[in-house]
Protein backbone atom coordinates (compact mmCIF):
# COMPACT_ATOMS: atom_id res chain seq x y z
CA UNK A 1 0.00 0.00 0.00
CA UNK A 2 1.57 3.26 -0.99
CA UNK A 3 2.12 6.53 0.72
CA UNK A 4 -0.39 8.59 -1.00
CA UNK A 5 -3.22 6.04 -1.12
CA UNK A 6 -2.91 5.76 2.94
CA UNK A 7 -2.55 9.37 3.36
CA UNK A 8 -5.65 9.72 1.47
CA UNK A 9 -7.86 7.12 3.19
CA UNK A 10 -6.44 8.97 6.10
CA UNK A 11 -7.29 12.72 4.68
CA UNK A 12 -10.85 10.67 4.37
CA UNK A 13 -11.36 10.15 7.42
CA UNK A 14 -9.73 13.35 9.49
CA UNK A 15 -12.41 15.20 6.78
CA UNK A 16 -15.37 13.32 7.58
CA UNK A 17 -14.86 12.84 11.68
CA UNK A 18 -14.39 16.67 11.53
CA UNK A 19 -17.35 17.84 9.54
CA UNK A 20 -19.25 15.44 11.90
CA UNK A 21 -18.42 17.17 15.01
CA UNK A 22 -17.36 20.38 13.56
CA UNK A 23 -15.14 20.77 16.92
CA UNK A 24 -12.21 22.32 15.42
CA UNK A 25 -13.39 24.43 12.37
CA UNK A 26 -16.11 26.18 14.87
CA UNK A 27 -13.32 27.08 17.80
CA UNK A 28 -10.54 27.93 15.28
CA UNK A 29 -13.45 30.29 13.63
CA UNK A 30 -14.85 31.92 16.61
CA UNK A 31 -11.51 32.91 18.35
CA UNK A 32 -9.89 34.36 15.32
CA UNK A 33 -13.61 35.93 14.42
CA UNK A 34 -13.27 37.39 18.30
CA UNK A 35 -9.53 38.48 17.92
CA UNK A 36 -10.44 40.48 14.89
CA UNK A 37 -13.42 42.10 16.64
CA UNK A 38 -12.03 42.86 19.49
CA UNK A 39 -8.84 44.45 18.08
CA UNK A 40 -11.26 46.59 15.92
CA UNK A 41 -12.34 48.75 18.55
CA UNK A 42 -8.49 49.74 19.49
CA UNK A 43 -7.46 50.33 15.69
CA UNK A 44 -9.24 52.82 13.62
CA UNK A 45 -10.83 51.56 10.63
CA UNK A 46 -8.89 52.74 7.50
CA UNK A 47 -6.03 54.72 8.78
CA UNK A 48 -2.59 54.50 8.09
CA UNK A 49 -2.43 52.58 11.23
CA UNK A 50 -4.99 50.01 10.70
CA UNK A 51 -3.35 49.21 7.43
CA UNK A 52 0.66 48.96 9.64
CA UNK A 53 -0.74 46.74 12.67
CA UNK A 54 -3.81 44.60 10.73
CA UNK A 55 -1.67 42.00 8.94
CA UNK A 56 0.21 41.64 12.62
CA UNK A 57 -3.27 40.99 14.27
CA UNK A 58 -4.17 38.66 11.40
CA UNK A 59 -1.60 35.87 11.78
CA UNK A 60 -1.58 36.56 15.07
CA UNK A 61 -5.22 35.54 14.93
CA UNK A 62 -4.05 32.74 13.19
CA UNK A 63 -1.47 31.42 15.02
CA UNK A 64 -3.62 31.45 18.51
CA UNK A 65 -6.46 29.96 16.62
CA UNK A 66 -3.96 27.36 15.23
CA UNK A 67 -2.69 26.14 18.83
CA UNK A 68 -6.17 25.32 19.87
CA UNK A 69 -6.14 23.20 17.02
CA UNK A 70 -3.13 21.29 17.26
CA UNK A 71 -3.96 21.07 20.96
CA UNK A 72 -6.52 18.22 20.33
CA UNK A 73 -5.24 17.05 16.72
CA UNK A 74 -3.16 13.95 18.24
CA UNK A 75 -4.98 13.68 21.35
CA UNK A 76 -8.15 13.02 20.11
CA UNK A 77 -6.04 9.72 19.00
CA UNK A 78 -5.55 8.54 22.52
CA UNK A 79 -9.21 8.65 23.75
CA UNK A 80 -9.54 5.05 22.51
CA UNK A 81 -6.02 4.27 21.58
CA UNK A 82 -6.47 4.99 17.91
CA UNK A 83 -2.86 6.06 17.21
CA UNK A 84 -1.95 2.61 18.55
CA UNK A 85 -4.02 1.14 15.48
CA UNK A 86 -3.39 3.55 13.22
CA UNK A 87 0.74 2.17 13.30
CA UNK A 88 -0.22 -1.01 13.25
CA UNK A 89 -2.37 -0.48 10.14
CA UNK A 90 -0.19 1.95 7.68
CA UNK A 91 2.90 0.85 5.82
CA UNK A 92 4.42 4.20 6.62
CA UNK A 93 3.87 6.04 10.05
CA UNK A 94 4.62 9.50 7.62
CA UNK A 95 0.81 8.43 6.03
CA UNK A 96 -0.26 9.99 9.73
CA UNK A 97 1.07 12.89 9.34
CA UNK A 98 1.06 13.60 6.11
CA UNK A 99 -2.85 13.15 6.23
CA UNK A 100 -3.12 15.53 9.85
CA UNK A 101 -1.50 18.20 8.34
CA UNK A 102 -3.07 18.13 4.95
CA UNK A 103 -6.68 18.23 7.11
CA UNK A 104 -4.87 21.27 9.04
CA UNK A 105 -4.15 23.02 6.61
CA UNK A 106 -7.40 22.99 4.85
CA UNK A 107 -9.29 23.49 8.27
CA UNK A 108 -6.91 26.54 8.25
CA UNK A 109 -7.45 27.87 5.21
CA UNK A 110 -11.20 27.45 5.24
CA UNK A 111 -11.21 29.14 8.35
CA UNK A 112 -9.14 32.05 6.96
CA UNK A 113 -10.90 32.33 3.76
CA UNK A 114 -14.06 32.57 6.03
CA UNK A 115 -12.42 35.54 8.23
CA UNK A 116 -11.40 37.33 5.24
CA UNK A 117 -14.56 39.55 4.57
CA UNK A 118 -14.85 40.26 8.56
CA UNK A 119 -11.39 41.17 8.27
CA UNK A 120 -11.76 43.73 5.70
CA UNK A 121 -14.83 45.06 6.82
CA UNK A 122 -13.59 45.73 10.44
CA UNK A 123 -10.66 47.20 9.29
CA UNK A 124 -11.50 49.04 6.27
CA UNK A 125 -9.09 47.58 4.07
CA UNK A 126 -10.00 46.48 0.56
CA UNK A 127 -9.10 42.67 -0.19
CA UNK A 128 -10.31 42.00 -3.60
CA UNK A 129 -7.94 43.36 -5.79
CA UNK A 130 -4.90 41.42 -3.66
CA UNK A 131 -7.07 38.33 -3.07
CA UNK A 132 -5.01 35.98 -5.06
CA UNK A 133 -1.85 36.47 -3.67
CA UNK A 134 -3.24 37.12 -0.62
CA UNK A 135 -4.58 33.29 -0.43
CA UNK A 136 -1.00 32.58 -1.59
CA UNK A 137 0.67 33.87 1.34
CA UNK A 138 -1.97 32.61 3.41
CA UNK A 139 -1.35 29.02 1.94
CA UNK A 140 2.21 28.88 2.32
CA UNK A 141 2.20 30.24 5.76
CA UNK A 142 -0.86 28.18 7.14
CA UNK A 143 0.97 25.10 6.00
CA UNK A 144 3.90 26.10 7.77
CA UNK A 145 2.31 26.17 11.08
CA UNK A 146 0.68 23.04 10.04
CA UNK A 147 3.51 21.01 9.40
CA UNK A 148 5.29 22.46 12.43
CA UNK A 149 1.83 22.13 14.77
CA UNK A 150 1.51 18.37 14.03
CA UNK A 151 4.81 17.22 14.35
CA UNK A 152 4.67 19.71 17.88
CA UNK A 153 1.36 17.93 18.54
CA UNK A 154 2.71 14.64 18.33
CA UNK A 155 5.57 15.43 20.91
CA UNK A 156 2.93 17.15 23.43
CA UNK A 157 0.59 14.72 23.51
CA UNK A 158 2.31 12.34 24.90
CA UNK A 159 3.57 14.70 27.64
CA UNK A 160 2.51 15.58 31.35
CA UNK A 161 1.97 19.22 30.99
CA UNK A 162 0.77 19.33 27.67
CA UNK A 163 -1.18 22.59 27.64
CA UNK A 164 2.15 24.24 28.44
CA UNK A 165 4.65 22.34 26.25
CA UNK A 166 2.30 22.69 22.58
CA UNK A 167 2.77 26.81 22.86
CA UNK A 168 6.02 26.06 24.34
CA UNK A 169 7.46 24.58 21.69
CA UNK A 170 4.95 25.85 18.96
CA UNK A 171 5.96 29.72 19.15
CA UNK A 172 9.63 29.98 19.38
CA UNK A 173 9.70 27.61 15.95
CA UNK A 174 7.14 29.35 14.06
CA UNK A 175 8.55 32.56 14.97
CA UNK A 176 10.21 33.46 11.54
CA UNK A 177 6.77 31.97 9.34
CA UNK A 178 4.71 34.74 11.54
CA UNK A 179 7.47 37.84 10.94
CA UNK A 180 8.03 36.84 7.29
CA UNK A 181 3.76 36.24 6.67
CA UNK A 182 2.98 39.37 8.19
CA UNK A 183 5.53 41.45 6.31
CA UNK A 184 4.14 39.79 3.04
CA UNK A 185 0.85 40.64 4.10
CA UNK A 186 1.49 44.15 5.04
CA UNK A 187 3.19 44.70 2.02
CA UNK A 188 0.32 43.20 0.26
CA UNK A 189 -2.17 45.60 2.07
CA UNK A 190 -0.44 48.90 1.54
CA UNK A 191 -1.73 51.76 -0.30
CA UNK A 192 1.27 50.82 -3.28
CA UNK A 193 0.71 47.01 -2.75
CA UNK A 194 4.13 45.15 -3.38
CA UNK A 195 4.39 41.21 -3.80
CA UNK A 196 7.10 40.34 -2.15
CA UNK A 197 8.60 37.19 -3.60
CA UNK A 198 11.40 36.41 -1.69
CA UNK A 199 8.87 36.05 1.61
CA UNK A 200 7.11 33.49 -0.06
CA UNK A 201 9.86 32.10 -1.23
CA UNK A 202 11.20 31.55 2.40
CA UNK A 203 7.87 30.32 3.43
CA UNK A 204 8.00 27.85 0.71
CA UNK A 205 11.42 26.75 1.90
CA UNK A 206 10.77 26.98 5.48
CA UNK A 207 7.68 24.16 4.29
CA UNK A 208 10.19 22.46 2.66
CA UNK A 209 12.51 21.68 4.82
CA UNK A 210 10.86 21.01 7.92
CA UNK A 211 8.97 18.68 5.99
CA UNK A 212 11.89 16.25 5.02
CA UNK A 213 12.20 16.59 8.75
CA UNK A 214 9.01 15.58 9.70
CA UNK A 215 9.19 12.85 6.85
CA UNK A 216 12.52 11.66 7.69
CA UNK A 217 11.62 11.51 11.92
CA UNK A 218 8.21 11.61 12.31
CA UNK A 219 8.36 7.71 13.12
CA UNK A 220 10.06 8.35 16.48
CA UNK A 221 7.73 11.29 17.33
CA UNK A 222 4.99 8.25 17.70
CA UNK A 223 6.77 6.20 19.61
CA UNK A 224 5.36 5.30 22.79
CA UNK B 1 -14.91 -17.52 11.44
CA UNK B 2 -12.96 -17.35 7.82
CA UNK B 3 -10.20 -19.82 7.31
CA UNK B 4 -6.10 -18.62 7.48
CA UNK B 5 -5.36 -17.58 4.03
CA UNK B 6 -1.58 -17.40 4.79
CA UNK B 7 0.50 -20.15 6.13
CA UNK B 8 0.75 -20.00 10.23
CA UNK B 9 3.56 -17.32 12.19
CA UNK B 10 5.04 -18.04 15.29
CA UNK B 11 6.40 -15.99 17.79
CA UNK B 12 9.48 -15.45 19.48
CA UNK B 13 10.83 -13.11 22.32
CA UNK B 14 14.70 -12.82 23.37
CA UNK B 15 16.02 -11.61 26.36
CA UNK B 16 13.09 -8.74 25.35
CA UNK B 17 13.59 -5.75 28.47
CA UNK B 18 11.03 -3.03 28.56
CA UNK B 19 12.18 0.00 30.75
CA UNK B 20 10.18 3.32 31.35
CA UNK B 21 12.92 5.46 32.96
CA UNK B 22 14.22 3.83 36.09
CA UNK B 23 11.37 1.34 36.04
CA UNK B 24 11.39 -2.34 34.35
CA UNK B 25 8.01 -3.11 32.69
CA UNK B 26 9.60 -6.60 31.34
CA UNK B 27 13.36 -7.92 32.16
CA UNK B 28 14.55 -10.48 30.13
CA UNK B 29 12.05 -11.69 28.61
CA UNK B 30 12.46 -15.56 26.40
CA UNK B 31 10.04 -17.74 25.42
CA UNK B 32 8.56 -18.91 21.79
CA UNK B 33 5.42 -19.91 20.70
CA UNK B 34 4.95 -22.55 17.96
CA UNK B 35 2.72 -21.23 15.15
CA UNK B 36 -1.08 -22.34 15.72
CA UNK B 37 -0.07 -22.31 19.49
CA UNK B 38 -2.86 -20.93 22.15
CA UNK B 39 -1.12 -19.35 24.90
CA UNK B 40 -2.45 -17.64 28.16
CA UNK B 41 -0.08 -14.42 29.61
CA UNK B 42 -1.48 -14.62 33.39
CA UNK B 43 0.14 -12.48 35.80
CA UNK B 44 -1.13 -9.74 38.81
CA UNK B 45 -2.04 -6.29 37.69
CA UNK B 46 1.14 -4.47 36.94
CA UNK B 47 3.41 -8.17 36.01
CA UNK B 48 3.78 -6.99 32.56
CA UNK B 49 1.39 -8.69 30.23
CA UNK B 50 -0.01 -5.05 28.19
CA UNK B 51 3.45 -4.31 27.97
CA UNK B 52 4.66 -7.49 26.29
CA UNK B 53 1.81 -7.89 24.44
CA UNK B 54 1.76 -3.98 23.14
CA UNK B 55 5.91 -5.46 22.53
CA UNK B 56 4.44 -7.53 20.08
CA UNK B 57 2.44 -6.25 18.48
CA UNK B 58 5.24 -3.76 17.76
CA UNK B 59 3.47 -0.56 19.20
CA UNK B 60 6.23 -0.70 21.64
CA UNK B 61 9.55 -1.20 21.28
CA UNK B 62 11.51 -2.93 23.65
CA UNK B 63 14.97 -1.41 25.28
CA UNK B 64 16.75 -4.60 24.43
CA UNK B 65 16.11 -8.36 23.20
CA UNK B 66 14.40 -9.18 19.95
CA UNK B 67 11.32 -10.11 18.94
CA UNK B 68 10.77 -11.82 16.04
CA UNK B 69 7.76 -14.24 13.77
CA UNK B 70 8.92 -17.08 13.12
CA UNK B 71 7.48 -18.90 9.61
CA UNK B 72 6.89 -18.21 6.31
CA UNK B 73 4.56 -14.81 7.45
CA UNK B 74 6.27 -11.89 6.85
CA UNK B 75 5.39 -8.74 9.71
CA UNK B 76 5.69 -6.40 6.81
CA UNK B 77 2.49 -7.83 5.05
CA UNK B 78 -0.90 -7.14 6.41
CA UNK B 79 -1.30 -9.89 7.62
CA UNK B 80 1.79 -10.76 8.77
CA UNK B 81 1.23 -8.19 11.29
CA UNK B 82 -0.50 -9.28 14.34
CA UNK B 83 -4.65 -8.45 15.39
CA UNK B 84 -4.38 -6.98 18.67
CA UNK B 85 -7.12 -6.67 20.52
CA UNK B 86 -6.16 -3.95 23.23
CA UNK B 87 -8.26 -2.44 26.66
CA UNK B 88 -8.85 0.55 24.52
CA UNK B 89 -11.03 -0.16 21.57
CA UNK B 90 -8.62 1.14 19.53
CA UNK B 91 -11.68 2.23 16.96
CA UNK B 92 -13.22 5.70 16.35
CA UNK B 93 -15.98 7.25 18.11
CA UNK B 94 -17.06 9.14 15.78
CA UNK B 95 -17.48 6.92 12.59
CA UNK B 96 -19.72 4.15 12.43
CA UNK B 97 -18.88 0.14 12.90
CA UNK B 98 -18.89 0.07 9.53
CA UNK B 99 -16.75 2.92 8.47
CA UNK B 100 -15.02 1.64 11.32
CA UNK B 101 -13.86 -1.69 9.79
CA UNK B 102 -13.74 -0.39 6.09
CA UNK B 103 -10.90 2.14 6.97
CA UNK B 104 -9.03 -0.34 8.92
CA UNK B 105 -9.63 -3.05 5.83
CA UNK B 106 -8.44 -0.24 3.06
CA UNK B 107 -5.28 0.73 4.97
CA UNK B 108 -4.56 -2.92 5.04
CA UNK B 109 -5.18 -3.64 1.57
CA UNK B 110 -7.90 -5.90 2.24
CA UNK B 111 -9.19 -7.53 -0.62
CA UNK B 112 -12.97 -6.35 -1.14
CA UNK B 113 -13.01 -4.48 1.92
CA UNK B 114 -16.86 -3.97 2.00
CA UNK B 115 -17.51 -7.81 1.93
CA UNK B 116 -15.29 -8.30 4.41
CA UNK B 117 -16.57 -5.48 6.46
CA UNK B 118 -19.87 -7.20 6.23
CA UNK B 119 -18.57 -10.90 7.00
CA UNK B 120 -17.07 -9.47 10.33
CA UNK B 121 -20.20 -7.25 11.38
CA UNK B 122 -22.28 -10.14 11.00
CA UNK B 123 -19.92 -12.69 12.58
CA UNK B 124 -19.50 -10.10 15.76
CA UNK B 125 -23.46 -9.42 15.90
CA UNK B 126 -23.45 -5.72 14.91
CA UNK B 127 -25.08 -6.45 11.13
CA UNK B 128 -27.74 -4.30 12.65
CA UNK B 129 -26.01 -1.28 13.92
CA UNK B 130 -23.60 -1.16 11.00
CA UNK B 131 -24.89 2.77 10.69
CA UNK B 132 -24.48 3.36 14.27
CA UNK B 133 -22.21 5.52 15.39
CA UNK B 134 -18.99 3.81 17.58
CA UNK B 135 -20.08 6.31 20.71
CA UNK B 136 -23.16 5.20 21.26
CA UNK B 137 -22.22 1.72 21.39
CA UNK B 138 -22.47 -0.22 24.79
CA UNK B 139 -19.22 -1.58 26.33
CA UNK B 140 -19.81 -4.94 25.00
CA UNK B 141 -20.67 -4.11 21.77
CA UNK B 142 -17.22 -1.78 21.42
CA UNK B 143 -15.32 -4.95 22.63
CA UNK B 144 -16.69 -6.62 19.59
CA UNK B 145 -16.25 -3.93 17.06
CA UNK B 146 -12.82 -3.72 18.62
CA UNK B 147 -12.33 -7.75 17.81
CA UNK B 148 -13.56 -7.38 14.57
CA UNK B 149 -11.20 -4.74 13.59
CA UNK B 150 -8.40 -6.69 14.94
CA UNK B 151 -9.64 -9.79 12.73
CA UNK B 152 -10.31 -7.53 9.67
CA UNK B 153 -6.50 -8.35 8.02
CA UNK B 154 -6.98 -12.04 8.27
CA UNK B 155 -4.02 -12.14 10.82
CA UNK B 156 -1.83 -14.91 11.17
CA UNK B 157 -0.71 -13.90 15.16
CA UNK B 158 -3.62 -12.48 17.78
CA UNK B 159 -2.66 -11.04 20.51
CA UNK B 160 -5.24 -10.40 23.00
CA UNK B 161 -5.39 -8.32 26.10
CA UNK B 162 -8.48 -9.69 28.25
CA UNK B 163 -10.47 -9.91 25.49
CA UNK B 164 -13.35 -11.04 27.36
CA UNK B 165 -13.82 -7.34 29.14
CA UNK B 166 -17.53 -6.00 29.01
CA UNK B 167 -18.78 -8.79 26.74
CA UNK B 168 -22.06 -10.87 28.19
CA UNK B 169 -22.20 -14.58 29.05
CA UNK B 170 -23.10 -14.90 25.27
CA UNK B 171 -20.57 -12.78 23.86
CA UNK B 172 -18.06 -14.69 25.93
CA UNK B 173 -19.38 -18.01 24.34
CA UNK B 174 -19.10 -16.70 20.69
CA UNK B 175 -15.76 -15.14 21.33
CA UNK B 176 -14.04 -18.29 22.56
CA UNK B 177 -15.88 -20.26 19.85
CA UNK B 178 -14.23 -17.73 17.19
CA UNK B 179 -11.19 -18.29 18.49
CA UNK B 180 -11.22 -21.83 18.50
CA UNK B 181 -11.79 -21.85 15.03
CA UNK B 182 -9.20 -19.74 14.14
CA UNK B 183 -6.13 -21.18 16.37
CA UNK B 184 -7.76 -24.92 14.59
CA UNK B 185 -7.26 -22.49 11.34
CA UNK B 186 -3.62 -22.08 11.75
CA UNK B 187 -3.91 -18.78 13.84
CA UNK B 188 -1.52 -18.22 16.71
CA UNK B 189 -2.88 -17.02 19.66
CA UNK B 190 -1.42 -14.73 23.13
CA UNK B 191 -4.00 -13.64 24.92
CA UNK B 192 -3.81 -12.38 28.70
CA UNK B 193 -6.65 -13.76 30.93
CA UNK B 194 -7.46 -13.34 34.62
CA UNK B 195 -8.79 -16.80 36.28
CA UNK B 196 -10.21 -19.77 34.29
CA UNK B 197 -13.02 -19.23 32.24
CA UNK B 198 -14.55 -20.39 28.76
CA UNK B 199 -11.24 -18.66 27.02
CA UNK B 200 -8.77 -20.17 29.22
CA UNK B 201 -9.94 -23.60 27.83
CA UNK B 202 -8.91 -23.08 24.69
CA UNK B 203 -5.20 -22.42 25.80
CA UNK B 204 -2.74 -25.37 25.91
CA UNK B 205 0.09 -23.65 27.78
CA UNK B 206 0.16 -20.60 30.15
CA UNK B 207 2.93 -18.55 30.79
CA UNK B 208 3.06 -16.58 34.31
CA UNK B 209 4.61 -13.28 34.64
CA UNK B 210 6.05 -11.46 37.75
CA UNK B 211 7.49 -8.14 37.99
CA UNK B 212 8.46 -8.32 34.35
CA UNK B 213 9.95 -11.67 34.11
CA UNK B 214 8.74 -15.13 33.35
CA UNK B 215 8.02 -17.12 36.45
CA UNK B 216 6.32 -20.34 34.94
CA UNK B 217 5.88 -21.55 31.28
CA UNK B 218 3.76 -24.64 32.00
CA UNK B 219 2.00 -26.68 29.33
CA UNK B 220 0.71 -29.14 32.02
CA UNK B 221 -3.33 -28.88 32.43
CA UNK B 222 -3.06 -29.08 36.39
CA UNK B 223 0.20 -26.25 36.43
CA UNK B 224 -1.73 -24.71 33.97
CA UNK B 225 -5.36 -25.10 35.92
CA UNK B 226 -3.32 -23.24 39.17
CA UNK B 227 -2.08 -20.37 37.34
CA UNK B 228 -4.69 -19.74 36.17
CA UNK B 229 -6.63 -19.95 39.33
CA UNK B 230 -4.11 -18.96 41.65
CA UNK B 231 -1.73 -17.15 40.24
CA UNK B 232 1.20 -19.75 40.97
CA UNK B 233 2.35 -23.32 39.29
Amino acid sequence: MSLLSNTAILLGKELRTEFRSRELLTTTAVFILIVLVLFSFAINPGTEEAREFAPGLLWLAILFASSLMFQSCFLREQTNDTLSSLRLAVSDPFAIFLAKLIANTLFLLLTELLMLPFFAIFYNIPLWSKLPFLILVLFVGSLGISIVGTAISAISAQARMRELLLPLLLLPLLTPVLVVSTLVTASLLDREPIVQWKGIGFLAVFDLIFLTALWLFGEYLLEE
Amino acid sequence: MTALRIPPTGLRFENVDKRYGGLFALRRVSFEIAPGECVVLAGRNGSGKTTLLRVAAQIVKPTAGKLSFPGAGSPSSANGRPGYVAHATMVYDELTAEENLLLFAKLQDVENPAARAEELLREVGLMERRDSLVRTFSRGMRQRIAIARALIHRPSVLLFDEPATGLDPPGITWLAHSLRELNRAGCTVLMSLHGESEMSALATRAVQLDAGSVVADTQSGASLHSILTFGSA
